[in-house]
């Protein structure tokens, strides 16, 4: 058995290749970006660690590109590619979500956001979709009401008569 | 017997119970449902620990990370998908009972061999305890940092095949630990001018960035699956019975368990491996592992259980986290004010004692919810996949929402969950990166230290326990370099 797998995956040479060219800008910053004086032992110069850190990224993703360099890599690149952006629509829906929170407050997002995203993972049925709310409803009062986890109110809680403002703000 | 009462003392309340029995209970339940695992839970659920005692915030996360494996086994030995990676192995005798028809007669050896497995490896912790309270001392700084760089190299070796790119996701770990400002002279490291980044990249935004929002992402952009499982009859106790046939088997491979589990980096899949390999060699039927050999199935499961415990050993007394999880727990620690080194077994003994007393009452509580509640499990299991990924997108936002109610963060942590997305799309490491981050951070405040005190490099090795670790470092990355060019010899003379 080799130490390196024989044939790469679809995109594992663009991964480690971007992976590289970063580690490389990052190494090119260390002057600007760590401190490191002329006086004190090398071991605690505050640029000692970080350089560490990326002089071995630089290594180790320059030595993996040039030991797989001649491997043909299995077809695909476009295809994988593809995938990793489609995670970007669930990073988008996860960050309005985030956005959302403090505006409408935990449990009117939750809900919604369980909710919406169940019809766009393409469930129709009212099942699945009431699931789907419960599961908001459910998460909020372990977390929040249960548990007292610190998520703030929402400022349209703001609008809601005073003692159901303070209720849904301490609870929901 | 006054240290055994005062731990009896700590555990004696009844929000530590429940923690523990929601720890247990969902820790199985979430290990019995597959692309959950106990990383994603631990990494959601340690935020919301915060608010709460540390022991009890400690016995809840301890209780998902020692029951998850168990839950694990369901899926494993009747759908022929583990729950989590590290029943993988599982799959291999005990789905081929199933198509036979002996599904139950698989699970309960599977419970039967996670107890034994766990309770072993509790036992060994308890009369390790005296041992390591006496040589933990002796760990100063030099010996801390000495044995956190053999953790990080045992780490990065430890990924056959893919050693450099683990290389280089460990030393992006120890990077990305630095940035912010560095703690002795203040200075700014890799914030490019940006306030936001000062206070430092928080270790809890990236394990839920790369284990459970890329875990979601993961759910979400697969193909929805719902594993169909039928209902188990009959009772699930016999595999006890059975387990006393195999009981040299249960005992070798839950000592290959404590073993594997106290050395850091190693962990699971190594225990696994050389358990299943000698049940194999010293079984009278060994053409039978692989298709339904009731050792192979008890190798498996006896000696992924004992990890957990043993691996509590380099973590407590030394500090040092083996794995992710452990590294996890490691921030669970810390979150709860209680520092796990040296100074946890002189200063707290009551405390660790009461740690192993929960473990061992959750080995327990586990066994005997299973044996009770599998047929409710089995429709748990069938939960759809993107369904999950829904819940588990939802429930990252609390676990990094509310560490500092930061959108940043929240933006941080989804940046990790795409980068580890793609890692697990090409099946490269995630766990190098954890613990780059912790060791690293060890290994840094450790060297400064020790530095301070030796005027010569070899004043670092001067010590007993520190040349020890020397010497197995040396042999370490000498025996890869032997088995490095003993396969290219091969390769080349094939």
């Amino acid at each position: 058995m080799s130490a390196e797998p024989n044939k790469a995956k679809p995109g594992e040479m663009l991964f480690v290749g971007l992976l590289f060219v970063a580690s490389a800008f990052l190494l090119s910053q260390i002057g600007e970006q760590a401190k490191f004086s002329a006086k004190g032992k090398l071991f605690a110069q505050p640029a000692f660690w970080p350089g560490v850190g990326v002089i071995g990224m630089v290594g180790f993703t320059g030595l993996h590109l040039l030991t797989h360099m001649r491997q043909r890599a299995k077809a695909g690149l476009g295809n994988e590619v593809v995938i990793w952006l489609r995670a970007l629509e669930f990073v988008g829906w996860f960050m309005v979500y985030v956005v959302l929170v403090p505006r409408l407050g935990y449990l009117p997002s939750t809900v919604l956001f369980t909710f919406l995203l169940a019809l766009r993972m393409g469930y129709r049925g009212p099942a699945m979709l009431g699931w789907a709310a419960a599961s908001g409803v459910a998460i909020v009062v372990i977390f929040k009401t249960l548990l007292g986890v610190k998520i703030p109110g929402g400022a349209l809680y703001e609008y809601l008569p005073d003692g159901l403002r303070n209720f849904m703000i301490l609870n929901f | 017997m006054d240290l055994l009462l005062s731990s009896f003392d700590i555990l004696a309340r009844w929000d530590v119970l429940i923690a523990l029995v929601v720890g247990s209970v969902g820790g199985v339940i979430i290990g019995a449902i597959p692309g959950v695992g106990a990383a994603v839970a631990i990494a959601i659920l340690l935020p919301a620990t915060f608010s709460l005692d540390p022991i009890v915030g400690l016995t809840a996360l301890l209780g998902i990370y020692g029951s998850s494996m168990y839950g694990g086994a369901i899926p494993a030995v009747l759908v022929n998908t583990p729950g989590t990676a590290v029943n993988a192995l599982t799959t291999y005798d005990g789905y081929p009972m199933t198509q036979r028809g002996e599904g139950r007669r698989a699970l309960s050896l599977a419970y039967s061999a996670s107890f034994f497995g766990g309770v072993f490896a509790v036992v060994c912790l308890i009369f390790l305890s005296p041992v390591l309270a006496a040589i933990a001392p002796h760990f100063g700084s030099r010996e801390i940092f000495l044995a956190s760089l053999l953790g990080i190299i045992l780490v990065v070796l430890a990924h056959r095949g893919q050693i450099l790119i683990a290389g280089a996701l460990a030393c992006f770990g120890i990077w990305l630990n630095t940035i912010g400002l560095e703690p002795i002279q203040y200075s700014k490291r890799y914030t490019f001018g940006q306030s936001w980044l000062s206070g430092g990249v928080d270790l809890i935004v990236v394990v839920l960035g790369l284990f459970a929002i890329s875990q979601a992402i993961v759910l979400l952009v697969d193909k929805n699956r719902a594993p169909r499982t039928g209902t188990l009859s009959g009772d699930l106790f016999q595999g006890f019975k059975e387990l006393l046939r195999h009981k040299r088997v249960a005992s070798v491979s839950a000592s290959f368990g404590v073993l594997m589990g106290m050395i850091p980096g190693v962990g699971e899949f190594t225990a696994q491996f050389m358990s299943y390999t000698a049940a194999r060699r010293g079984s009278k039927t060994p053409e039978l592992f692989g298709n339904g050999a009731p050792e192979g199935l008890i190798a498996s499961e006896a000696s992924n259980n004992a990890v957990p415990a043993a691996a509590m050993i380099p973590l407590l007394a030394l500090g040092i986290p083996g794995e992710a999880l452990t590294a996890m727990m490691l921030s669970v620690f810390y979150v709860h004010n209680v520092v796990p080194g040296p100074q946890l077994f002189q200063n707290q003994m009551d405390f660790v004692i009461a740690l192993y007393i929960a473990l061992l009452v959750l080995n327990v509580m586990v066994v005997i919810f299973l044996l009770f509640s599998t047929n409710l499990l089995l429709k748990i299991i069938q939960i759809p996949t993107r369904f999950l990924g829904i819940i588990i997108l939802t429930l990252s936002f609390v676990g990094v929402y509310s560490l500092r109610n930061s959108t940043i963060d929240c933006a941080i942590a989804a940046g990790f969950g795409v980068f580890g997305f793609i890692l697990k799309r090409l099946n490269l490491p995630i766990v190098p990166i954890i613990l780059g981050m912790v060791l690293g951070g060890i290994m840094e405040a450790k060297l400064r230290t020790s530095m301070m005190r030796v005027k010569t490099p070899f004043d670092m090795i001067d010590r007993p326990i520190a040349f020890i670790l020397f010497l197995l470092i040396l042999v370490v990355l000498g025996s890869h370099a032997w088995r490095m060019w003993k396969d290219r010899n091969s390769t080349e003379n094939q």
